[in-house]
């Protein structure tokens, strides 16, 4: 930085020029509401409070493309966004209102299913064939990872069933959390063996 | 290690206070000048894929709210000001892109009115050297590739234009110890 420590022109300007009471917060309002009218807002996020944790959601004009618990670090989450995706990525919680809707809804055990567009493109062939399929198990059921393989006519493929799952860019919304071990056991989970049992015993409550 | 390039969320919390004061200082308190924050911001949301990453986005934004400011100036140099508009005492020659001092600041006290007074007297060249070199650390060389000139001549501006703000803020403060 320049050395302007005691240069009473430079102090007075930086007094006159400072930002109002919530002037940043309206200004960057008023470019959420530009970028998406002119198409270049690709990923809007916002963060809400669940009993499972602080969750980021993020969409883009397609849908929702990621949900991600706190354990996998949000800023990370943001910026492999933004080099998978793109780097065109600003807070915008209108994007995700029906997401966050839905979610809070989900929680408060009144959905069973979610109505929502989604985005794919960060998960490719196989995976993504996998996690199209789970929404297919109902709310409250759980299938084996073997019997998911089995759904998706590849019935030897176990393990890339279980990669398919761990790497589901969007849980909750796509139930991973719905496949176990066929031993009963419950199976790895993104945000943790916690929050899979938690959510699984919520289904089961409601 | 390449670097991958941050959000543009990231981008806006970092430099959004420092490019709003540079559209302030260049535009004034007036409307004006958070029209051109906007301007500027939403022009490099539609560029950032393309920037490389490792260049200086804060020189990088201030070279695109310098532009967005001259656009801003230029239309509203078309449009006729009215009489009305324009602010207390005689606008000062070159000083046109200043307008109303008491617009769009929340409550400036007398003090800085003062303050707009003596930065609106400033010759555009030396107002912008200074905005850009002692608000947002722009180097003399690229202020020098934004206003034409050598680089010797916009660090000469911008200690002008210090000077002449120090001069008036000295005249400004004797006038209101004798108040």
């Amino acid at each position: 930085m320049t050395s302007t420590v005691g240069e009473p022109g430079v102090s007075a300007l930086l007094g006159i020029t400072a930002p109002g009471d919530g002037e940043l917060r309206r200004l960057h309002d008023r470019l959420v509401t530009a970028a998406d009218e002119d198409g270049i807002l690709d990923i809007g996020y916002t963060t809400i409070d669940s009993p499972v944790g602080r969750l980021l959601l993020a969409a883009t004009a397609q849908g929702l493309v990621r949900v991600a618990y706190q354990n996998e670090d949000h800023d990370r989450v943001l910026s492999l966004l933004a080099s998978r995706i793109s780097p065109r990525i600003l807070r915008a919680p209108q994007r995700l209102a029906a997401a966050a809707r839905e979610i809070d809804e989900y929680f408060a055990g009144r959905r069973t299913t979610f109505d929502l567009p989604l985005d794919f493109s960060l998960s490719h062939g196989f995976r993504q064939l996998v996690q199209r399929e789970l929404p297919q198990i109902g709310y409250g059921n759980t299938r084996s990872y073997g019997q998911v393989a089995a759904m998706v006519g590849h019935p030897k493929a176990v393990r890339a069933v279980g990669t398919a799952c761990a790497t589901n860019p969007v849980p909750i919304v796509v139930p991973c959390h719905r496949v176990v071990r066929a031993d009963g056991s419950l199976g790895g989970y993104a945000g943790g063996p916690e929050v899979k049992s938690t959510l699984l015993a919520l289904e089961q409550a409601a | 290690m390449t670097r991958t390039k941050e959000p543009f969320e990231a981008v806006v919390a970092e430099h959004g206070a420092t490019v709003l004061r540079v559209c302030r200082a260049v535009l004034g308190p007036h409307p004006d000048a958070e029209d051109a924050w906007s301007e500027t911001f939403l022009a490099a949301l539609r560029a950032f894929p393309g920037l490389p990453a490792d260049a200086n986005i804060q020189a990088w934004l201030v070279t695109i709210a310098h532009r967005k400011a001259i656009d801003i100036t230029r239309a509203r140099q078309r449009q006729a000001v009215p009489v009305g508009e324009v602010p207390e005492a005689a606008r000062p020659s070159g000083a046109a892109a200043m307008a109303g001092s008491q617009a769009g600041a929340g409550d400036p006290t007398a003090g800085d009115g003062d303050v707009w007074a003596a930065v609106r007297a400033l010759p555009d060249k030396q107002r912008q050297a200074v905005a850009y070199h002692y608000l947002a650390a722009l180097p003399y060389k690229d202020i020098a590739a934004l206003l034409g000139g050598s680089t010797d001549a916009a660090r000469r501006a911008a200690a002008d234009g210090i000077r002449n703000l120090r001069t008036a803020f000295a005249g400004a403060a004797a006038k209101g110890a004798d108040r």
